[in-house]
């Protein structure tokens, strides 16, 4: 187990290791500086050393990338072109709070509405809950997400008018935005869950349950529902992603200073340190929640073994 | 009943010609046969593949056969809304939107199909070489995909996007880094699974050749899983160049990609809705009716996954 752990940080630190070489010369190679040329220009050349040194870009690139890899093991991402004199790890810790409260919510809305329709169109098999889980489960992966938030906005927020929109003061502001965000993980878990629910109906300590008199509720709850729960674990992985996804998309429509609207905010203003530091720790987050939710599986699920992992 | 109508003579022994046992009346029918069959059972799955060729069909011909350019302004027109001229109204420069959505129907298409060859070419050879070649090689290989699938995907491609001109071509390039990665581990995993069973040993005993072997054993065997991975790559593609598009750093105007199309729509929303609903219908059709098409092949092509 924890040679296998060992094994997978590794894995996920040579990962690592090769996105940000690969960022950090992609970036250099751009065009641009994060001076107004023209005032760069009239500037003393001890000036123009004293600013370029301030951002370090005077050294030679491969010292350049020397020092922001030591740096960066540091804690220290360099600082931000656009705002001015800030470390890039202050400014996207500053969007963390809005994020991660709109996609905790999206997750437990997603995972609420999915398992109890799953259960339902399941139990319920070829009923009207069930066709309506389904086109739901369709829907939902595949109106894009942009696409939903818009309307949301345009509909309850705006016609209606009973949310808020367009700005961050509060939790409820976070509502519609967590809605919005929730589709796809909703119908990701609904149709995920159905599947695992009619198979584990189909088996034969169902039948033996219901032979000896147990009750339907008793049935659904202890044996069904229970043994069909687990492997739902299993897709937190890929919901995290379109959570992540989602989040550029959903927070420039409702205006949320989270770390999606600052990552297209950057990239359309070449803030290069920003885009870096966020698109490090995307890919940490998103390697980590993978590598939790496979060691989360194998303590649920005893028979899944994890030394052969790589078979798969 | 008349009984005196039933006589003996009625019930005589069949003669059951030896050469006759044997025989198969029903011509064999291949694997894909069978599957066509088991989809056009699939009611959801036909209408889907309807709707898909119409919008192919339109996303060609339309543009040709209408009298508007995508790129046309018409300043007598701003924001018009549908009527018998344009079917779809005009954006904030006159352009038809008609004309406009369907240019981008195509270019997402075309984003889409060369995404699901680059994902047969690649992918399946990846996967295929991987697991036949086995040892240091399989070992190597499968270093590479394990650091390639802890990258998520859009990051690398808005990166790619940044560095290179925005254009169908760089979006294409930035999909092809990582879209493969998927079925090549699916491929992988089914060959190794096939390679050990009874039947390929059976061709090997034959003296089959080793080429014959992969194509007529293991390919054919693999069909399923490479179909149905497919159709998951085809919507997911489109949805990267929309989704792109939509925040500003994908195509950019005039070209019409959807993507672009409802990020015009989403910006005049209170005002003129029909600018954002007939490009968003539009992509909404596409997408579930590929993952309808995918889940109705899937069932069609593996029948003992059906649900």
């Amino acid at each position: 187990m924890l040679k296998y752990v060992l094994k997978r940080l590794g894995y996920i630190l040579v990962t690592l290791w090769v996105i940000v070489t690969c960022t950090f010369f992609m970036m250099k190679n751009l065009p641009g500086t994060p001076f107004d040329a023209e005032r760069f220009s009239i500037m003393t050349p001890q000036q123009q050393e004293r600013v370029l040194e301030m951002y370090g870009l005077n050294d030679s690139l491969p010292m350049q990338y020397v020092k922001y890899i030591k740096n960066m093991l540091k804690g220290d991402l360099g600082t931000s072109f656009t705002y001015v004199n800030q470390d890039v790890s202050k400014v996207i810790t500053g969007r963390l709070g809005p994020s991660a409260l709109i996609g905790i919510q999206a997750v437990l809305i997603g995972l609420a509405i999915g398992l109890i329709l799953g259960i339902l169109a399941a139990w319920k098999h070829n009923s009207g809950i069930d066709y309506f889980t389904m086109i739901l489960a369709v829907l939902g992966v595949s109106v894009p997400n942009f696409v939903a938030a818009a309307l949301l906005q345009y509909y309850i927020g705006l016609k209606w008018g009973v949310l808020p929109v367009g700005f961050w003061t509060g939790w409820n502001c976070s509502v519609l935005p967590s809605i919005a965000l929730s589709f796809s993980a909703t119908a990701m878990v609904a149709r995920f869950m159905r599947t695992e629910m009619l198979d584990v109906l189909d088996q034969d300590y169902i039948i033996t349950a219901r032979a000896k008199g147990l009750s339907q509720m008793k049935v659904l709850m202890r044996h069904a529902v229970r043994n069909s729960i687990l492997p739902v674990v299993t897709i937190l992985g890929p919901i995290v992603v379109n959570l992540m996804t989602g989040s550029l998309a959903v927070e420039n429509i409702f205006s949320i200073p989270g770390i999606g609207s600052l990552f297209v905010d950057c990239i359309k203003a070449n803030d290069y340190p920003v885009i870096m530091g966020i698109t490090i720790f995307y890919a940490a987050f998103y390697m980590l929640i993978v590598l939790l939710v496979d060691l989360a599986y194998s303590l649920i699920d005893p028979r899944i073994r994890l030394a052969k992992g790589k078979e798969s | 009943m008349d009984k005196s109508k039933i006589d003996r003579s009625m019930y005589q022994k069949a003669k059951v010609e030896a050469s006759e046992k044997e025989h198969i009346a029903a011509p064999a029918s291949t694997m894909l046969a069978d599957a066509w069959i088991r989809l056009k059972k699939n009611k959801a799955a036909v209408v889907a593949l309807f709707i898909l060729v119409a919008i192919i069909l339109l996303a060609i011909f339309a543009p040709i056969f209408s009298k508007y350019s995508f790129r046309d302004t018409d300043y007598n027109n701003v924001y018009g809304l549908p009527s018998a001229a344009h079917i779809f109204g005009a954006d904030q420069f006159g352009r038809d939107l008609w004309v406009r959505t369907w240019m981008g129907t195509r270019i997402s298409l075309m984003i889409a199909l060369v995404a699901a060859i680059l994902d047969l070419v690649v992918g399946v050879l990846y996967g295929a070489v991987s697991a036949l070649f086995g040892g240091k090689v399989d070992a190597v290989m499968q270093r590479i995909i394990e650091v390639l699938v802890g990258i998520p995907s859009l990051i690398i491609v808005i990166l790619f996007l940044m560095a290179f001109p925005a254009g169908v071509g760089t979006i294409i390039a930035a999909l092809s880094i990582t879209g493969w990665v998927n079925m090549a581990r699916l491929v992988r995993a089914e060959i190794l699974k096939l390679k050990n069973q009874e039947f390929v040993l059976a061709s090997q005993v034959l003296g089959t050749s080793k080429f014959n072997i992969i194509m007529k054993d293991l390919i054919p065997n693999t069909v399923s899983v490479i179909v149905i991975n497919v159709m998951f790559t085809i919507p997911s593609a489109i949805f990267t160049e929309a989704f792109l598009s939509f925040i500003g750093i994908g195509l950019a105007e005039p070209q019409a990609s959807l993507g672009v199309l409802i990020n015009g729509g989403y910006q005049v929303l209170r005002m003129y809705p029909h600018v954002l609903v007939f490009p968003a219908i539009v992509i909404v059709l596409i997408m579930v009716c590929f993952s309808i098409l995918g889940d109705g092949l899937r069932d069609a092509l593996d029948p003992q996954m059906r649900k």
